[in-house]
């Protein structure tokens, strides 16, 4: 029931967004048939006749809107401006940098600030915890560009232990070339994933069923293994979601930093050679992959509190 | 995506009390800022624009105190300059974003029923994107600009303040002032405005300064990518694009000193934005 409630939502909420996505394009300030046309010379009545023909700009905005999300349920996004080719494979052959380097940024983050956070509620109140607590507020502040131009000038430029830019070639080489990327796009991640982890240990901590297992004689690797850092889980996975579904669709920077040609630097390209089609692809796939990442963890928390479980049935 | 930092980490007084000097020094970095930004022609040694070839990516230390960039152009001055765009940028996408954010959070608190349900739907939606969308479509639509960014940056902020807007309102109206006025003849409108608003003033206040941080860092993104104020401008982001060709050749300066700069002015607000948030909520 659950379930197909979010799915009305999700459905619901991709034909708003998608029809919000086609009406900026279709309000965009300039004729498309100069864009499309490029170069004036071509400016001919049979020319322009034609374009627009081929891209059924004389029918009305809902009829244009509605051959345009039919194409779209067909897997046809329509075909580059700039490329001349169909966006799906413009797509198809970006996608894998960008995926690869959310993926490493993902485990980065959740590795790290899991452990950041779970040190820093066990240590709670030393020296240790005044530290990690001071650095991750310090790096949600500074934004991810500044980041990885002092990862490049540091570790590219004067060590020279990475590459300055480049997606690098085959497995090793592209690990080897998206690790300061990662490191990039992960470091506000870390800090908050940290800070929640620790927040709700913290609260787990003082819990009646924490306290029994200490006072049974319990290990206390065990009392926090078992018992607190199990019953944190829910918030921390939740959080990891929402940030990596925003991840998906925040690579821009870091990419257009870093030289790598994923996704979010085809839509800076894109926006700055006003090719509309594959900006639309973008912005849909970054909503699409929000969606998906969102609902997934939704999907996953009742598995992991059977609580939310028991009160969804009831 | 918006994170909350309302929440502090530490809550005992005592620990609060010994902790009192970052908040000092935050408020002299913003200042600082400030004046930086009002009294601009006044301080700077140098004009921002004033290029002088014979001096190209000069080290920090004397006539350039911090150094020059690729044009020759003293850092220094351009750092004080760009305090304009940066810090103006983020203010007025902060106003545009609370009067919209205040705006829809309390007409939904106050109406309740249909209102609120529309209302809160439309937010709900917004609020499930990633802002940067927003701003990229806006940005796509009516091309680059400083004006385009910050009012992107702005519909993309707004859903977060109106629904923290909402939640404090609905429980600031079932307190008996509200009622009481009401009784009194007082107008909706009127008693929203003048009577409810200012009790949640003091709890919006926090919040809205560390957003103006997290503002001031997506638009300087932004600007690095060149989507915001186009150069000669010397806004922050835009600074530390300009200073990349340096990096790669192993000239540092000009790219991380204004990305220092952000980060400081950052990491200020959000200190004094936590503080705020503590010391004027106390009374709930």
């Amino acid at each position: 029931m659950i379930a197909l409630r979010r799915l009305g939502a999700m459905v619901a909420t991709l034909v708003i967004s998608s029809f919000v996505i086609f009406g900026g394009m279709y309000a965009a300030p300039g004729d498309p048939v100069s864009f499309l046309i490029g170069n004036p010379e071509n400016m001919t009545p049979e020319r322009i006749a034609a374009v627009r023909a081929e891209y059924h700009l004389d029918l009305s905005f809902i009829s244009q809107y509605l051959i345009w999300a039919k194409d779209l349920l067909q897997g046809d996004f329509g075909s580059s401006m700039v490329y001349q080719q169909p966006v799906t494979d413009l797509l198809g052959t970006r996608l894998p940098v960008t995926l690869s380097l959310v993926t490493y940024a993902a485990v980065l983050f959740i590795v790290i600030g899991v452990f950041l956070g779970v040190l820093s509620a066990l240590r709670r109140g030393t020296a240790v915890d005044a530290l990690i607590t001071g650095v991750t507020t310090f790096a949600t502040s500074i934004p991810n560009f500044v980041v990885a131009v002092v990862l490049i000038s540091v570790f590219a430029v004067k060590l020279r232990w990475f590459a300055v830019s480049g997606p690098g070639e085959g497995f090793f080489g592209r690990i080897h070339h998206l690790t300061l990327p990662a490191i990039a796009l992960a470091l506000g991640a870390i800090a908050v994933v940290s800070r929640v982890t620790r927040q709700t240990m913290v609260e787990q901590q003082t819990l009646d069923h924490v306290e029994a297992a200490r006072s049974y004689g319990l290990s206390s690797r065990k009392t926090v293994l078992r018992h607190v850092l199990r019953n944190s889980l829910g918030p921390v996975i939740t959080m990891c979601g929402l940030i990596l579904a925003g991840m998906l669709a925040g690579t821009v920077v870091v990419e257009s930093v870093f030289g790598l040609n994923g996704i979010g630097s085809l839509l800076v390209e894109a926006i700055n050679t006003h090719d509309f089609p594959v900006v639309q692809a973008i912005l849909l796939y970054m909503v699409i992959a929000y969606m998906v990442v969102t609902i997934l963890v939704d999907l996953i928390y009742p598995l992991l509190d059977a609580r939310v479980l028991a009160g969804s049935e009831s | 995506m918006t994170v909350d930092l309302t929440t502090p980490v530490l809550t005992a007084t005592s620990i609060r009390r010994r902790h009192e000097w970052p908040f000092y020094l935050s408020a002299g970095v913003l200042a600082l800022a400030v004046i930086a930004a009002v009294f601009a022609p006044l301080i700077s040694p140098y004009s921002p624009s004033e290029t002088d070839f014979s001096a190209i990516w000069q080290p920090a230390g004397g006539a350039h105190w911090l150094g020059t960039d690729q044009l020759g152009r003293d850092l220094l001055s351009r750092i004080i300059y760009g305090a304009r765009p940066s810090l103006l940028g983020a203010i007025a996408l902060l106003a545009i974003a609370t009067v919209l954010g205040v705006a829809i959070g309390i007409t939904a608190a106050w109406h309740r029923g249909w209102v609120d349900t529309a209302l809160s739907r439309v937010t709900d939606v917004m609020f499930a994107f990633p802002g940067l969308l927003f701003v990229v479509l806006v940005i796509a639509v009516f091309d680059r600009g400083q004006l385009t960014s910050v009012l992107g940056m702005a519909l993309a902020y707004a859903p977060a303040i109106a629904k923290f807007t909402r939640s404090i309102a609905l429980e600031e109206i079932t307190r008996p002032y509200v009622d009481a006025y009401r009784l009194q003849g007082v107008g909706g409108l009127v008693l929203c405005v003048r009577y409810l608003l200012p009790n949640l003033l003091p709890t919006l206040v926090g919040y809205l300064v560390v957003l103006f941080g997290e503002g001031l860092m997506s638009l300087a993104s932004l600007n690095f990518l060149g989507f915001g104020s186009q150069p000669p401008s010397s806004e922050w982001g835009l600074m530390v694009e300009e200073g990349r060709t340096g990096v790669i050749q192993g000239i540092v300066g000009p790219a991380l000193v204004p990305g220092l700069t952000i980060a400081l002015v950052v990491v200020a607000t959000n200190v004094l934005g936590v503080r705020l948030s503590d010391k004027l909520a106390v009374r709930r």
